[in-house]
């Protein structure tokens, strides 16, 4: 579904700040992979997200969604391949419409934007149930502007909208970072539910060894803009953190820093 | 100080409040909308008058010359989005470019003259200033106020759809309205372009309403259209919801600030020194919102404004 072929991403190259960020990564995810996406700062999980998401072009290699070469595509017209979902609660949703309307607009993702009317109400109706199966009460806030929401509601409804049209990819940057854990295990719940329910392939960024562990069918870990750590099926339903670490120290020559990582 | 004087300027004030609104729905677009400033408008607006004025002086009719004059200022915004979107430069910086580059073009569409007249004796116009007393359906106010309504019905139901909520989403969150395909590009393209060409058709309609354009008629328009904005909301932020609403709150807020000005006028204030009362009264009002954000996170503490404080 995704094939991501010898990546490369320099930012800023040639000044004092050139941050190698990609040094070529490949990845192939086949219809139905949930793979987990771990690394210490600044090892470029967020990069490759955007780098398939098309947030900036890469300096070499090629990526495939769905057997469609997007390498040269700008963000907005990849879009129609991927639903996206934000470490910035405040990313996903624009704030200043209401829910309602933020579906609306999710729901066209890929489609030609004419001068039909923005919503109609079978449409409307749609929302609601997608909106109950949620379980937060927002069916009956659906007038309401999202920038009046929580962290935790927000999140939810980007991932909803980010699914109502079935991505080919479902992209997920951080998305329970920002959120406290309660909300953060929420969030997650309602996540691997859309998943399940859709057969989504979908690729989670996480800094949370154990969410990275408990969900998914694959997990790969990153270093200095590379894949060290690529595990999955059974290997990686028996995974222990203790497992990861000695498998990141073995790839990695180092010991796993010690940022937020390990603490989660 | 005779109060009869301040009363007969009434009627004008209102008749150019409504113009001028014409031209803060404009603004309105852009900036709140959009969320650019969009400083196209000081040029835009005589570009619209000075077209208007020849083309009605060469005896077409004044719905040619508002066509054209409309068609012109969707040049004018295409050029500061060209600015903006393909050349990286920053909206305001864009806007300004094209606002000096219109002085010279406006210049030359008026055969070098800094004026050009057009008087309501030798050509018919749709709304003049010597009417505007008169209990007649060519005062100038009656057609106004007809005049917005219908472009204020347009512009409620193009933001309404498709392509109007994704140019209100290019405005809200430019991240988030790419991820969900939208070209943000071409809708702030749009969005300048729609501004400027109802700001050259407020600049077209306020030529025959004084019986000339200028080429120095629109200096200062940004800070006008602001201000209309600005006491649109004020006064009827929390009354109006609804989008049609919102639009007909910037309409009252330019007239109100034309009364305004009469009064001050009435009391005594230099016609010369307005400009600069203008800039004062719209700094402050636009330090406002500023200014009680302060406030509110000093009393809630450092974090947590009032959006921090639901999660």
């Amino acid at each position: 579904m995704l094939k991501i072929d010898q990546i490369y991403k320099t930012f800023n190259p040639g000044t004092i700040t050139e941050k190698v960020a990609l040094q070529g990564v490949s990845l192939d995810l086949k219809e139905g992979d949930f793979v987990t996406v771990i690394g210490g700062n600044g090892a470029g999980k967020s990069t490759m997200l955007n780098a398939v998401a098309g947030v900036f072009p890469v300096d070499q290699g090629h990526i495939m969604i769905g057997g469609a070469d997007v390498t040269r595509l700008p963000e907005h017209k990849r879009a129609k391949y991927l639903g996206r979902v934000f470490q910035d609660p405040m990313t996903g949703t624009a704030a200043t419409m209401n829910i309602e309307e933020n579906m609306a607009l999710a729901f066209r993702r890929g489609k030609p934007r004419g001068l039909r009317w923005g919503i109609t109400a079978s449409e409307r109706d749609q929302y609601r149930e997608h909106l109950k199966s949620l379980g937060l009460g927002l069916e009956d806030r659906m007038a309401s502007k999202v920038g009046l929401l929580s962290g935790g509601q927000r999140q939810a409804l980007t991932l909803l909208m980010a699914t109502l049209q079935a991505p080919k990819l479902l992209l997920l940057d951080e998305h329970t970072a920002a959120l406290d854990p309660k909300t953060a295990a929420k969030v997650l719940e309602i996540t691997q539910k859309i998943v399940d329910e859709q057969h989504l392939t979908a690729m989670m960024v996480t800094h949370n060894m154990k969410d990275a562990i408990a969900i998914g069918n694959r997990l790969i870990m990153m270093n200095e803009g590379k894949i060290v750590v690529d595990v999955s099926g059974e290997e990686k339903s028996k995974l222990t953190r203790r497992d990861l670490m000695g498998l990141f120290e073995k790839a990695a020559g180092k010991e796993l820093d010690g940022d937020r990582l390990l603490l989660s | 100080m005779e109060l009869i004087k301040l009363v007969n300027a009434l009627p004008g004030a209102v008749a150019q409040g409504l113009i001028w609104g014409l031209m803060a729905i404009g603004v309105y677009i852009t900036f709140r909308i959009l969320d650019v400033a969009d400083l196209t408008v000081d040029g835009s607006l005589a570009t619209g008058g000075a077209v208007a004025a020849m083309l009605i002086t060469s005896g077409y009719s004044v719905w040619v010359a508002l066509l054209a004059a409309f068609v012109v200022g969707l040049l004018a915004g295409l050029l500061t989005g060209c600015f903006h979107t393909l050349m990286g430069i920053p909206a305001i910086l864009a806007g300004i470019l094209t606002q000096l580059g219109l002085y010279s073009i406006n210049l030359r569409i008026m055969g070098g003259k800094a004026n050009t007249a057009i008087s309501a004796n030798k050509f018919y116009l749709l709304v003049s200033l010597r009417n505007v007393r008169s209990w007649a359906i060519q005062n100038p106010i009656f057609v106004l106020i007809l005049f917005t309504a219908v472009v204020v019905l347009l512009l409620y139901w193009f933001f309404g759809t498709e392509l109007g909520s994704s140019l209100r989403a290019t405005g809200a969150n430019q991240k988030m309205a790419r991820a969900q395909g939208i070209n943000t590009n071409h809708n702030i393209l749009l969005g300048l372009m729609l501004s400027n060409g109802l700001v050259a058709l407020s600049g077209a309609l306020l030529a025959q309403y004084q019986g000339f354009a200028d080429v120095n008629m629109g200096r200062g328009a940004i800070v006008i259209g602001l201000a209309a904005v600005i006491i649109g909301e004020v006064v009827f932020g929390k009354l109006f919801r609804n989008f049609a609403m919102k639009l007909v709150a910037v309409t009252i807020g330019a007239i109100v600030y034309y009364l305004v000005i009469q009064v001050v006028l009435w009391l005594g204030l230099d016609a010369n020194d307005l400009k600069l009362l203008t800039a004062l009264v719209v700094g402050i009002f636009l330090g406002v919102p500023y200014w009680k954000n302060q406030i509110l996170s000093r009393t809630k503490g450092s974090k947590g404004g009032p959006r921090n404080a639901e999660n």
